[in-house]
């Protein structure tokens, strides 16, 4: 074993050049999220439109390849959805790789998000593959302008 | 490097495909340490100092022997100078607690910038409580403290100095005789953290002139939930007990009580016996083999491992001071420590990657956290060498 079933080719370029690795500056929500335990530090920006459609997204910060690509594969997927297919890809991704109920459907929506299903198997770095997601969670429930908070521990 | 006879008492290190190189973080336990706590459980546990029996009384004197271990190996003056805790963090609780008395408005409580957090939260919390100043001493980027400005640093008001003797980051060896001296000329007193420094350099506490003193069990090959307070005898006397309860009283009514002498009335509830117990023979073992063989042995895992970090080019060393003992903290340009962590794993190699419970020393070199490799007597140079090959797939991964 040398952690390839980790670090997953998609995972690696997904690293070293993440997709909308930007900060929004007319976005309408933004969320902080930082994992205390091994500094990963994060911000996400959404645009939601009147349609309460997600119409650009950007993130950025620092953090381990896990957060960074998983950071980085969230904003390509839910950029152009409706908030709440965004969020409920959160929570098909959350419970993917923090439980064993996944079911086939959820795999099928979650296309390839679910690279990140090895991450089970290292339970010290699930946090690190949830952290932006969380992120997300807490952009969406906040009110238009305001910055949330949160912290994985 | 001659060390096989060490490696072969324990078992964990002698497990096939483990390269264990977190000892900063805790040892390994030889034979010995786990053979005398499981003997004693199984053949003379009882409670110590209240039974009357005979096997808590026999349980009860082997609990005092290590006390008088421990004073020896520390060369104190007294077994009355020697505390049980359960670990080093609950010893710098109790001194910042009970010398909290002896601080006030405007004092000044100085420590590194390389402190591990047991040894900067409980006197963050006494300098706000008392309106006292906390100061730090700054290091330069080899991990080495600046003392150019000692005169200014301690200096009339400043009451105490709680100073690690190395640090669990990079392994720095600090100055403390030049320190302790300093501090004494004006009157302050002196901590020493010295928990990653018990197992690897000899100490003596009277030549020191420490103050107090302070390390964990399981750093130096015992078990964790004991740890050793020392402190002057004077000094303790003058302090308030830090828990109360059983095993700590002369006389109780409902109006009054008092206290016993030392070291019992810093030693409330039931002890750690068995714990206790491993730790003396954890020093046993230190002293058979010898800190002058074990520090010569990390000498040159060190010295040998900082050769080998050669071959890895995006590999940049945290504090590359001469002076330090078998500590590395390090970076790769383009692996974030996390990522090291979980790769070198999946090559059975150990480290330890984050904070290392000294956020301040991060922000020093302005990282979020480092990959840390550290080494105990019972490692060998084949660890290194997997290391090294792990260090070399990540990096080429990463590229
Ligand atoms: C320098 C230093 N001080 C204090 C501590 C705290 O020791 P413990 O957690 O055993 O109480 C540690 C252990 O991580 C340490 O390395």
């Amino acid at each position: 074993m040398t952690g390839r079933d980790l670090y997953q080719d998609m995972i690696m370029s997904h690293n070293k050049k993440p997709r909308n690795f930007k900060k929004l500056e007319d976005a309408t929500h933004i969320a902080h999220g930082v994992n205390p335990l091994c500094g990963d530090d994060f911000y996400i920006y959404l645009k939601v439109n009147e349609d309460n459609i997600i119409e650009d997204i950007g993130f950025d910060g620092s953090g381990c390849a896990i957060s960074k690509s998983s950071g980085s594969l969230l904003t390509s997927s839910i950029i152009g959805k409706h908030i709440s297919d965004a969020s409920e890809l959160k929570d098909c991704f959350i419970e993917l790789i923090t439980s064993d109920n996944s079911t086939e459907e959820s795999k099928q929506k979650l296309g390839k998000l679910t690279i990140f299903e090895g991450v089970k198997d290292y339970p010290i770095r699930v946090k690190c593959a949830t952290l932006v997601w969380r992120a997300l969670e807490s952009a969406l429930e906040s009110k238009v302008g305001e910055t949330t908070e949160i912290s994985t521990e | 490097m001659n060390n096989e006879s060490i490696v072969k008492q324990f078992p964990v290190i002698e497990k096939e495909g483990l390269h264990y190189l977190d000892s900063a973080a805790t040892c390994q336990k030889p034979n010995c340490v786990i053979d005398a706590m499981t003997n004693f459980y199984k053949e003379e546990y009882a409670t110590v100092h209240r039974g009357i029996y005979d096997l808590s009384q026999k349980s009860t004197i082997k609990y005092n022997n290590v006390r008088r271990q421990i004073k020896d190996f520390i060369g104190a003056k007294s077994e009355k100078e020697v505390i049980f805790t359960r670990g080093a963090t609950e010893a710098i609780n109790l001194v910042a607690n009970g010398f909290a008395a002896f601080i006030s408005e405007g004092d000044e409580i100085v420590v590194t910038e390389t402190e591990h957090h047991a040894n900067l939260l409980p006197w963050q919390k006494i300098a706000k409580q008392k309106k006292a100043k906390l100061i730090v001493i700054p290091i330069l980027d080899s991990g080495d403290l600046i003392l150019d400005n000692i005169d200014k640093i301690i200096n009339q008001n400043t009451k105490i100095i709680a100073i690690q003797h190395v640090s669990n980051v990079l392994g720095t060896i600090h100055p403390i005789e030049t320190i302790i001296k300093k501090a004494h000329s004006i009157g302050a007193k002196v901590l020493i953290d010295a928990c990653q420094s018990v197992s690897h350099i000899p100490i003596n506490v009277m030549s020191l002139d420490c103050d107090f003193l302070c390390f964990s069990g399981h750093k130096c090959y015992g078990p964790t939930g004991i740890g050793v307070l020392y402190g002057k005898e004077e000094l303790l006397n003058k302090m308030e007990p830090y828990q109360l309860g059983g095993d700590m009283i002369r006389t109780v009514t409902f109006e009054e009580s008092t206290f016993a002498e030392l070291p019992m009335k810093f030693e409330a509830g039931t002890p750690p016996i068995v714990e206790v117990i491993g730790l003396g023979e954890a020093i046993n073992f230190i002293k058979k083999i010898g800190l002058e063989k074990i520090s010569s042995i990390e000498k040159e895992l060190l010295e040998y491992a900082l050769k080998e970090f050669k071959k890895i080019k995006t590999l940049k060393v945290i504090g590359d001071t001469k002076n330090k003992t078998g500590v590395i903290s390090f970076t790769l340009e383009n692996a974030h420590p996390h990522d090291i962590g979980t790769l070198c794993d999946s090559f059975g190699v150990a480290i330890r990657a984050g904070h290392h419970c000294s956020q301040t020393t991060m922000q020093h070199y302005n990282v979020a956290a480092t990959a840390r490799a550290s080494f105990a007597c019972y490692n060998t140079k084949k660890d290194i060498d997997k290391l090294v090959e792990a260090l070399l797939y990540i990096e080429e991964m990463f590229e």
